[in-house]
């Protein structure tokens, strides 16, 4: 079973290749594949008869205790052989229905012969949850299938109508098979029919899980979905909505009858559904011009026949939903396939244009009448045996005391009296001749499209007459129900009450169709019948409305209002569960330092001061303070380490915001937001409020003994002094490793932003001994030093003194003179030039000394970044790039590489991740000096700092100069009351910012 | 564990003043909100060390139980510098946004209304799509039934 399912998928794959070079003979080569299947199966019917099951089961998730677990029983086969059967047929007519040129031929057999699998393992599967998966599958290349002429807006509704019904149902069916299969303790059907589930779990899940079949099988209120369903290719009608998909819900119905037709909700859901469908659709059926339509309507009666049948629950009813089941795939499929072949003859399927084809389509005409009268169920043909079958087993039932029974046979009987009137409407409508009508002309198709509804058929027919022939098997699908087991399928009982129901049934059928005129003018009396179509399109719509109402509600906002959301979440998710908690902190501490209140005082003050602030400069320098008071309270708190971090970090953060801030307007624009500011102070304050409640408890909480008490031995087994540097390079080393491949990826990223054509590079390099056109100073305006130094001599009033000065003039910086003087401090080049060097020095010994006292890897490495941020400022991009001159990429990746190196050495010697070692040496000067793997590690952190830095510089600094440079003084705008010059050249963003490209710093080097 | 008062009142003041700025539509200020909220949520962690004590050094002689709790340092310390970065990333992206945009003197702001207006434009569209081809599906059915058709 298994390897059929996957020659299926195998060959559906390869189908759409092969339809190119085969067009539509691309059909019979599939229809090869169901039909050996069938023929496979075929042989399986003797042994599988009399009781033999084949089982097939490959672990698929073993944690839930699922796997693909396939199971050939009587049921199954018999299933099993409708499916490949009737598909083969359906693939094979395809060759002629369709024309070369059709558009998505090819994906078309492919989902066919797709479907045609997976209802083969719909039908065998045994495990619920990979029946669950094939049971969406067909919904899902239904939903294709039905959509194939997508050009059409019907077929778009249609498919889009059953795919939300039947994934509906799906899903219902899916919560009925958890509750089941929990409270059965296994996935295996069969188990699950062995061992029913019984009590509230049991009427639950199995109420559940028919939903799902009944919206497959379109009973109503479902069962709008299949009329619509229409708008398919009449092939994808006649097999899978009618033969084949459709009869899932009836398989499954079939399936659980032995185990829980005792249930409570079994009987008048089904009986009562079923009968109720029989009659609406038959009703419905008979008011249809469209023939297709009229088949659907039919078979949405039948399909609640159907149901209503194989919910009966005894042996009796079984058989005979196994032979209905059988009669219908077989008259259902013709039908559908004669009706394609009138349509492609005559460009019509409406009974009022159709006219005389009895004559000019005799065997056309003869195959559909046989078809018909199974549907009608007049003897000799297979119908009439099931519905002999279905009578009997219903007086049976009725008379064992089954009330359900006799509402089940009245709608039988009402049902089929409708349906005898509705098979004659069609034989009449779509053969008769009428008079007034003109004969259509006929648009002749190979008579080879008429072997497949002709060998349906034919099957009628001999499996009527030769019943015996498939009576095992069906009677071996009806094993283990209640109920006497000496009925047979059969031509002739005897004079038998359900003969004469049925006598009675073509009777009054006949009444109907002889009176017809006067059915019709009561069906225009009657009020309109239950139409749920249309509820299903208020519910629709109800639903998309709902939906585009709340999606507008909940992301309106962009940015601020997701933000909203997330906070009022917190606030009130944190802040309820602070405000239920019963651990308030017995005793609270003021302050611990005095100066604490003070600080603390100045750093509230400059947050509310942000809040008011409009300037964005002012508002980034006073969020600064208040770094710069945690610097204090850090500082007084015993935390030296975390102070001169801070401090360090605060002064880089407010220069980096400094160069970013030079390019956009000083204010910010107070636009209507989408948070007003009244929501926005509200949200504020409970958020402070939230955080202020959540941090007493969980402080107060606390009660263990704080596990750093362990770690000064752990420190100084690491060989550092300073606890914290130890936890950071070797007790908790691997979340620093974690923290500088962050600060990797963010430097990257800052790099990325702003240089759109690669990262690569250092800061820009002065041209010295470089060719003279590449990397050189920009042109700048005559007052410059630079090229003051060349023009002076060229300009008459200018004395050569003055000359002579600009050339000799000393510069305390490489980059000086690029600089325009405006723009020059003198005391700052001095400053820099002098204390550049001591920085750098007191970074290494920072990073040194860093084991023992405050101090390592990050603080050293911000301040020769703050080192390098003096450079910058003093003497301009250059300068840095004189000051650095290396790829800040390859600064940052030699960090990584050490800090990482240092992680994986010890692998191999044998020890773990992380193990350090150590040497120690007496050195002048520094004292003992102990020098280890953890120390190499900070040296990677070291790096990595100061290559974060260089890029923030080089990007955020160097990468704007040059290019404000090119833009020009009206790239800065002044001022935001003034608007935005029009005028302005709007550049392509995607190019790089200089056309030839060579002379940016990001482009230079890449 | 006793709490200290003034950094619990410091740490909730920052952070909820940092939301309120994050909700405005500058990016500028949200990144400033996001400092504010970083450096009280900094603070807060600091605060889990309890009272404190000396720096966590081990110089000659030290008693141990006298130090401060030196895990939240480590941990704030990172966190410091991580801070740091992703500052230097927003801004990186607020130039770009600005840059990209050519935003000009409008500065950082996002405009949203006219997303929201061509969301809520699209939505209608796909409602009114979906509403004819249902509609066609039942003119279809409609058209085959004889008595609707009369």
């Amino acid at each position: 079973m298994i390897l059929s399912l996957v020659l299926f998928g195998l060959v559906a794959v390869v189908t759409p290749f092969a339809a190119r070079a085969l067009g539509r003979r691309i059909f019979p080569v599939i229809a090869l594949v169901p039909a050996g299947v069938f023929a496979w199966l075929l042989w399986h019917v003797p042994m599988t008869a009399e009781g033999s099951v084949v089982t097939e089961r490959i672990p698929w998730i073993q944690a839930l205790d699922i796997s693909l677990s396939f199971r050939l029983d009587p049921l199954s086969l018999l299933l099993a052989l409708i499916v490949t059967g009737v598909g083969a047929l359906v693939l094979l007519y395809c060759t002629w229905y369709f024309r070369d040129d059709e558009p998505n031929l090819g994906r078309f057999a492919a989902l066919l012969l797709g479907f045609a699998g997976v209802m083969l393992g719909l039908v065998t599967a045994d495990d619920v949850y990979v029946l669950f998966t094939f049971w969406e599958f067909t919904s899902v290349l239904s939903y294709l299938l039905i959509g194939h002429d997508s050009a059409k807006r019907e077929s778009r509704g249609a498919a889009l109508q059953a795919l939300t019904v039947t994934v509906f149902g799906g899903l219902t069916m899916f919560v009925g098979l958890v509750v089941l299969t929990v409270a059965g303790g296994t996935t295996s059907l069969a188990e699950l029919i062995a061992n029913p589930v019984v009590g509230v779990a049991g009427e639950v899940g199995i109420a559940l899980v028919l939903v799902g079949a009944i919206s497959k099988s379109a009973l109503v209120p479902f069962h709008f979905w299949l009329p619509a369903a229409m708008a398919a290719p009449t092939p994808v009608s006649a097999y899978l909505h009618a033969a084949a998909m459709v009869k899932a819900g009836v398989y499954l119905v079939m399936r659980l009858a032995p185990g829980y037709a005792e249930l409570a909700v079994w009987h008048p859901l089904l009986i009562g559904l079923g009968a109720f469908t029989m009659l609406v659709g038959g009703w419905r059926a008979l008011r249809q011009t469209d023939l297709k339509l009229l088949l659907a309507y039919g078979t949405v009666s039948q399909l609640g026949f159907l149901v209503l049948v194989a919910s009966i629950g005894t042996r009796d009813g079984q058989l005979a939903a196994g032979a209905l089941l059988l009669a219908h795939a077989l008259f259902k499929a013709a039908l559908f396939l004669t009706v394609g072949i009138i349509d492609h003859a005559t460009g019509t399927r409406d009974v009022r244009e159709l006219s005389g084809l009895g004559r000019s389509m005799p065997w056309i005409a003869a195959i559909a009448t046989v078809a018909a009268a199974s549907m009608a169920g007049l003897p000799p043909v297979l119908g009439f045996v099931a519905k002999e079958t279905v009578f009997h087993a219903q007086l049976a039932y009725g008379a064992e005391g089954g009330a359900w029974a006799w509402v089940g046979l009245v709608g039988a009987i009402i049902g089929s009296v409708l349906t005898v009137a509705y098979s004659a409407r069609f034989v009449m409508g779509a053969f008769g001749r009428k008079p007034g009508v003109p004969e259509p002309p006929l648009h002749r198709e190979s008579p080879l499209i008429a072997v497949a509804p002709g060998v349906l058929a034919v099957t009628s027919l001999a499996a009527s007459i030769g019943v015996a022939a498939i009576e095992p098997l069906i009677a071996a699908a009806s094993v283990g129900l209640p109920g006497p087991t000496e009925y047979k399928l059969a031509l002739w009982h005897g004079f038998e009450p359900a003969l004469f129901i049925s006598l009675g049934v073509y009777a009054l059928g006949a009444l109907m169709v002889w009176r017809r005129a006067a059915v019709a003018r009561a069906q225009a009396a009657l009020p309109d019948t239950f139409e749920a179509g249309r509820g299903y399109l208020r519910i629709v719509r109800g639903v998309d409305r709902f939906a585009a109402w709340l999606t507008t509600f909940i992301q309106s906002g962009g940015l601020p209002g997701y933000l909203a959301v997330t906070v009022s979440v917190l606030i009130l998710g944190v802040g309820g569960a602070a405000l239920m908690n019963d651990s308030w902190p017995s005793d609270v501490r003021f302050a611990d330092e005095p100066a604490q209140p003070v600080v603390g005082f100045v750093i509230i003050v400059a947050a509310l001061a942000v809040v008011v602030l409009r300037q964005r400069l002012a508002a980034a320098l006073l969020a600064g303070v208040t770094g710069f008071g945690l610097v204090v309270l850090f500082g007084v708190g015993g935390a030296p380490d975390l102070a001169l971090t801070q401090g360090l970090v605060e002064a880089i953060t407010i220069v980096v915001f400094v160069l970013v801030l030079r390019r956009l307007p000083r204010n910010i624009q107070s636009r209507k937001s989408t948070v007003s500011a009244p929501v926005r102070a509200v949200i504020g304050t409970l958020a402070a409020l939230v955080m202020a409640v959540a941090g007493l408890v969980a402080l107060g909480a606390r009660q263990e003994p704080a596990i750093s008490e362990g770690y000064p031995p752990l420190a100084l087994e690491a060989h550092a002094k300073n606890i914290v540097n130890g936890l950071l390079v070797d007790i908790r080393a691997w979340d620093t490793l974690g923290e500088v491949s962050v600060l990797v990826a963010v430097a990257t990223g800052v790099a990325s932003l702003i240089f759109v054509s690669g990262r690569t590079g250092g800061a820009p390099r002065l041209d010295l001994g470089a060719p003279r056109d590449r990397l050189r100073p920009l042109p700048e305006p005559a007052d410059t030093m630079r090229s003051a130094r060349r023009r002076l001599s060229d300009v008459d009033h200018e004395t050569d003194a003055a000359a002579e000065a600009a050339a000799t003039r000393q510069t305390w910086l490489l980059a000086g003179r690029t600089i325009s003087p405006r723009n020059r401090s003198i005391l700052i080049e001095v400053l820099v030039r002098l204390l550049f060097h001591p920085a750098i020095v007191v970074s290494v010994y920072l990073l040194f000394v860093g084991h023992n006292s405050p101090g390592g890897g990050f603080a050293g490495g911000l301040v020769a970044g703050l080192a390098l941020v003096a450079r910058y400022l003093a003497g301009g991009r250059y300068e840095l790039g004189e000051a650095l001159p290396v790829d800040a990429g390859r600064v940052l990746g030699a960090g990584l590489l050490l800090a990482a190196g240092t992680a994986a050495m010890p692998l191999l010697y044998g020890a773990t991740v992380f193990e350090s070692t150590w040497f120690e040496t007496e050195v002048p000067v520094l004292g003992v000096l102990s020098i280890g793997t953890s120390t190499l590690f900070d040296i990677g952190v070291y790096l990595i700092v100061v290559g974060l830095v260089l890029d923030i510089l080089r990007t955020l600094g160097a990468e704007i100069d040059r290019q404000i440079d090119e833009a020009g003084e009206d790239a800065v705008p002044a001022d935001p009351a003034e608007p935005a010059d029009p005028t302005r050249p709007v550049r392509d963003p995607d190019l790089p910012a200089d056309p030839a490209g060579a002379t940016g710093p990001g482009r230079a080097e890449a | 564990m006793t709490p200290t008062l003034v950094l619990v009142i410091v740490a909730a003041a920052l952070f909820g003043a940092g939301v309120a700025v994050m909700l405005e539509r500058s990016l500028t200020r949200v990144l400033i909100g996001f400092l504010l909220v970083g450096n009280g949520v900094n603070l807060f962690m600091f605060s889990m060390a309890g009272a404190p004590g000396l720096a966590p050094l081990l110089v000659d002689g030290v008693d141990e139980a006298a130090l401060s709790d030196p895990l939240p340092q480590a941990f704030v310390l990172t966190a410091i510098v991580i801070n740091l970065g992703l500052t230097a990333f927003m801004l990186a992206l607020v130039y770009r946004t600005w840059w990209l945009a050519q935003l000009g003197a409008q500065g950082d702001i996002i405009g949203d209304e006219e997303d929201a207006e061509e969301d809520a434009v699209e939505t209608a569209g796909l409602i009114r799509s979906t509403a004819e081809d249902d509609r066609a599906v039942q003119d279809v059915l409609d058209a085959s039934d004889e008595e609707v058709r009369r």
